[in-house]
């Protein structure tokens, strides 16, 4: 049924679209959902992807930027030279798909453990973390002018939003607590640098190909803040898959990482990346334990949603060993 | 008092059955799926082997911190709120040490396989 309205859709604005194939769902929760198909045409076909709220879903959650506003960041990012795919479309009301838009789809792997180990990725994987830091420092240059709305975070909200949902789950965590306290304490204050802030910049959101990183997706989590605050979320432990000793997704280093982003001309702050990285390390810790939430009330009461629940407490000996390592650690 | 098997037994009888006859059979996601089952069956039986001896050190370990008695539960509700007000911190005698051993203790049941957790245990 989805390929009947994605083809009289694409019909109506790709030249010489004769229908789709090959419509299948990739991802999806209630409110959001990721189709791949092919837009079939005279010269052949063309790979397409679809991000909707399905209709009846109009209004995203809490956080999110909205599939309007991603729509539109990622053709910024696109236009300036940026690993982005192309928007194609979006969604218009007689289109009778919901709210979203579609997307030319790029080939690759999202999967960081394939990233880590397959043959494949041999040549890229040294050249990761120096690209991947001049695309961080491209996404934080991109234009103010044209930017969606979105909302603005510094440090202070969010250690606030963290320490609100935490203490709604009403479980004592006291590694936690000391992270929650640490944090506080160093609160550098308001970022004199804001800019467009990815939110989510981390394996499972970027396209890696043998050549290295070719796409950035899921801009769900854009908001305007601390750029630095990108450079530490990618450097959570949680992104090694056990290559702990590479804190760049577990392919590389941060004097890579921040090499890529100053050749880009932007500035690196260690200090604050490594703030960062501590909250990230808790805000993963608090979205599992949120994961286990959702388990429990339902309507996602799978094994996996459980299990995830069990994985906070990685994220408890993360906090240790940045905030009180062990004498041979 | 039950009679035997134990729920260990039993827990490990079938997981051994799901990963060895099973997991074979079976592709895609529901692959992926019944790994994960296979996954939180070999964690139950962590816990139901290492929870006793790990609680009641914890327990211990937290009295003493403390200088109260109570429930594990209290007892982690009144450590929390003391860190979170500062009344404790890891200058603290003994926090630091009590918070990692705590930690470790956790993740032998939940996942002995993360990278940290097997470094620190390299490490000790």
């Amino acid at each position: 049924m989805i390929e009947d309205q994605l083809g009289r859709c694409v019909a109506s604005w790709y030249p010489g679209a004769t229908g789709v194939a090959g419509a299948a769902k990739l991802s999806g929760g209630a409110s959001q959902e990721t189709w791949t198909f092919d837009i079939v045409h005279a010269g052949g076909s063309t790979g397409a992807i679809l991000r909707r709220a399905p209709p009846g879903y109009g209004a995203s959650p809490g956080r999110a930027a909205g599939l309007d506003a991603e729509a539109t960041l990622m053709q910024l990012a696109h236009d300036a030279g940026l690993p982005s795919p192309r928007v194609m479309h979006v969604l218009k009301p007689e289109d009778e798909l919901g709210t979203g838009f579609i997307m030319q789809r790029i080939e690759g792997e999202t999967i960081g453990r394939k990233i880590l180990r397959d043959e494949q990725f041999a040549k890229a994987r040294p050249i990761l973390a120096r690209q991947l830091g001049r695309v961080i420092a491209g996404i934080h240059g991109l234009p103010a002018s044209k930017m969606p709305k979105l909302r603005e975070m510094t440090a202070t909200k969010e250690i606030a939003d963290l320490e609100r949902e935490y203490r709604s789950f009403n479980w004592p965590r006291p590694v936690f607590e000391l992270a929650l306290r640490w944090l506080r304490e160093r609160d550098p204050g308001p970022s004199k640098d804001v800019t467009l802030v990815h939110g989510d910049f981390r394996h499972g959101n970027l396209i890696i190909g043998p050549d290295g990183v070719r796409a950035v997706l899921d801009w769900e989590l854009a908001h305007f803040g601390d750029p630095m605050e990108d450079l530490g979320w990618i450097c959570v432990n949680s992104w090694r898959f056990g290559e702990i000793d590479k804190p760049v997704g577990g392919f590389g280093t941060r004097e890579e990482l921040f090499a890529g982003y100053e050749e880009a001309g932007r500035r690196v702050d260690p200090a604050r990346v490594m703030f960062w990285e501590v909250m990230g390390t808790l805000r993963w810790g608090i979205m599992c334990c949120g994961m286990m939430q959702r388990f429990r009330m339902g309507p996602d009461h799978s094994m996996e949603r459980a299990m995830i629940g069990r994985r906070s407490s990685e994220t408890e000996i993360d906090l240790l060993r940045l905030l009180a390592p062990r004498g041979g650690a | 008092m039950q009679d035997e098997p134990t729920p260990t037994e039993l827990i490990k009888a079938v997981a051994d059955f799901l990963r060895n006859e099973i997991t074979p059979t079976i592709k895609g996601h529901n692959a992926f799926k019944l790994r994960v089952g296979i996954n939180a069956l070999d964690l139950v039986t962590r816990q139901l082997a290492l929870e006793q001896g790990s609680d009641a050190a914890e327990a211990v370990r937290l009295k003493q911190l403390l200088g109260m008695d109570g429930s594990l539960l209290e007892l982690n509700r009144a450590l929390s709120e003391k860190i979170s007000k500062g009344e404790v911190d890891l200058q603290t005698p003994g926090l630091a040490e009590h918070l990692w051993q705590t930690t470790m203790d956790k993740l032998a049941v939940d996942q002995p396989n993360y990278g940290s957790y097997k470094r620190e245990l390299e490490n000790k």
